[in-house]
């Protein structure tokens, strides 16, 4: 079996500037944080980053690491509005490319099935139309001649995504509630990084867990990163819930800029080791 | 016993669900989510619960209470999106901007590019509101709210529904209830009408506090009570916190 095991910094040099990136998780929920904050203190910048946003959208854009966002919402869920993305959004820093839910869906499977487009009803007569002008609707071949929206494929460079266990190999395991979208984001993706809580023997994968867990084959996987608290703040259940007095200190900073900076001095421009530990003392 | 506000308000809710049968019910809010457990319990048994999360519940528990509870199936985000597809969902969504023609935005305020301000984003609007029945919660009646055009369309109102011909035939907005009453779109030209006003509510204030002109039908009833069962539901069984009414009072 391929030993896929990287670090966050290894991961980070295979990317470029410039790059589409989709990141999985949904809102303040199990995102892959640590690799998101290696991209932060990165060199990297004018990336698209393609998202059911949360903190991965918002600490980017304030970092200005981002041109354009392609989303259909961004929230910490207990928070409702991402304060960070909404400052890029009122200032005019990021380009936004947004859709309705289910059409990101649908233009990340389109890519993960090699189709240039899937048609939808979703999108038509609402004002995703005026904001995305490239945006072309297709008449169907059939009797019924419908008119439908054409969502285009969503193609990514890479796909990010943290899962709760994963084999050195690349299969990975979600045991929370919600696989999200992260097995659409890998197929959608040239290149594909997942971290994880821990890595471990393939055996213990389904020794207490049911097969229908092991929703990421190594074939959807080129990097595999072991990442202990690597969603930390974002909720990672069943191995930790979502941390709400610190995403209450990440939300604050987004009024002072002065905060945001020794929010960003000691928990991004740090290694993830310094991280666990800046939280565990914090 | 006196009914109060957000009862009626509840009651209005949960009497959006009824005839749906065996569909998702997507609640968005406190007492959206009240009143759809309401229609459960009371009339309609066929609906669909999922506790906000991605389990289908088999029982109909209270509110913020967090009571373990029994799951009937699996219901993930991708799945959701499977359902909204299908049309065996009726989604109860918010509104920051809603006009006479039920166009809704909970999106940004402003010039898109650079709003204003960012709100929600469009969410689950576009697809929602095109494929499946979609009612309306409004909790702070306003001409904020209840203005003359929206600044960005999230939710496809009739107007543009009517402009899409066939592709629009899933299109369905059921109602839109607000602190001050409940409105419908049963009008030749399919603009809002003030179908009921809640007890203690007058048709003036429901007039002066919206942006556009109502259909004001020759009659227009109160909003009905509820019986000493839902009553009894409402306070005793699906809200001991009294969460709906705090999201009355925001």
């Amino acid at each position: 079996m391929i030993d896929k095991r990287l670090s966050e910094d290894e991961v980070i040099a295979e990317l470029r500037d410039g790059m589409v990136i989709g990141i999985g998780g949904w809102a303040s929920r199990r995102k892959p944080m640590s690799l998101v904050r290696a991209i932060a203190r990165s060199t990297l910048r004018d990336l698209t980053i393609v998202s059911y946003a949360g903190p991965d959208v918002g600490l980017l854009c304030a970092l200005g690491k981002v041109k354009r966002v392609v989303f259909g919402f961004a929230s910490l869920d207990s928070i409702p509005l991402e304060p960070h993305f909404r400052n890029a959004r009122q200032r005019g820093l990021i380009e936004s490319e947004e859709y309705d839910e289910g059409m990101l869906q649908w233009g990340l499977y389109a890519a993960a099935s090699r189709l240039p487009f899937l048609p939808t009803r979703a999108g038509l007569g609402s004002d995703v139309m005026r904001i995305n002008p490239e945006l072309r609707t297709v008449r169907s071949p059939y009797a019924d001649g419908e008119e439908l929206v054409a969502m285009k494929a969503l193609e990514l460079d890479v796909a990010l995504i943290h899962m709760n266990r994963a084999d050195r190999s690349g299969n990975g395991q979600f045991l929370g509630p919600d696989p999200y979208f992260d097995p659409l984001f890998c197929q959608a993706a040239k290149r594909r990084f997942m971290s994880a809580e821990s890595i471990v023997d393939t055996a213990e994968l389904t020794r207490n867990a049911s097969l229908l867990t092991l929703c990421i084959n190594r074939m959807m996987v080129d990097g595999v990163v072991e990442a202990p608290l690597g969603a930390h703040f974002t909720e990672c259940l069943p191995d930790y819930p979502r941390d709400e007095e610190f995403q209450k200190k990440y939300a604050a900073t987004a009024k002072d800029p002065a905060l945001f900076e020794s929010f960003v001095d000691r928990y991004v421009r740090v290694s993830q080791a310094e991280y666990i530990q800046a939280v565990r003392t914090a | 016993m006196t009914v109060e506000r957000h009862e009626y308000c509840a009651l209005a809710l949960a009497d959006a669900f009824r005839g749906d049968g065996e569909i998702l019910a997507s609640p968005i809010g406190n007492l959206p989510t009240i009143a759809a457990r309401l229609a459960k319990l009371v009339f309609e048994p066929g609906l669909l619960l999922t506790d906000g999360v991605a389990t289908l519940l088999a029982e109909v528990p209270p509110i913020g209470v967090g009571a373990a509870i029994m799951a009937e199936g699996f219901m993930p985000y991708r799945s959701v999106f499977d359902v909204v597809w299908s049309g065996r969902r009726h989604v109860i969504m918010g509104a920051s901007q809603i006009d006479r023609y039920g166009n809704q935005n909970i999106c940004a305020i402003g010039d898109y590019r650079r709003p204003a301000a960012q709100l929600l984003g469009m969410r689950g609007a576009p697809g929602n509101t095109i494929n499946h029945p979609t009612t309306y919660w409004i909790p702070q009646h306003s001409k904020r709210v209840f203005c003359a055009k929206v600044d960005v369309v999230s939710g496809v109102g009739y107007d543009r529904a009517r402009a899409l011909g066939p592709s629009a035939r899933f299109h369905e907005i059921r109602r839109v209830v607000s602190n001050l009453g409940v409105f419908d779109f049963a009008t030749p030209d399919r603009t809002m009408r003030l179908a009921s006003v809640h007890p203690g509510v007058r048709i003036e204030d429901v007039v002066e506090n919206t942006g556009f002109e109502l259909v004001l039908p020759p009659e227009i009833p109160p909003t009905r009570s509820p019986t000493q069962e839902e009553l009894r539901l409402l306070r005793e069984v699906l809200d001991p916190k009294g969460l709906g009414k705090k999201e009355l009072l925001q």
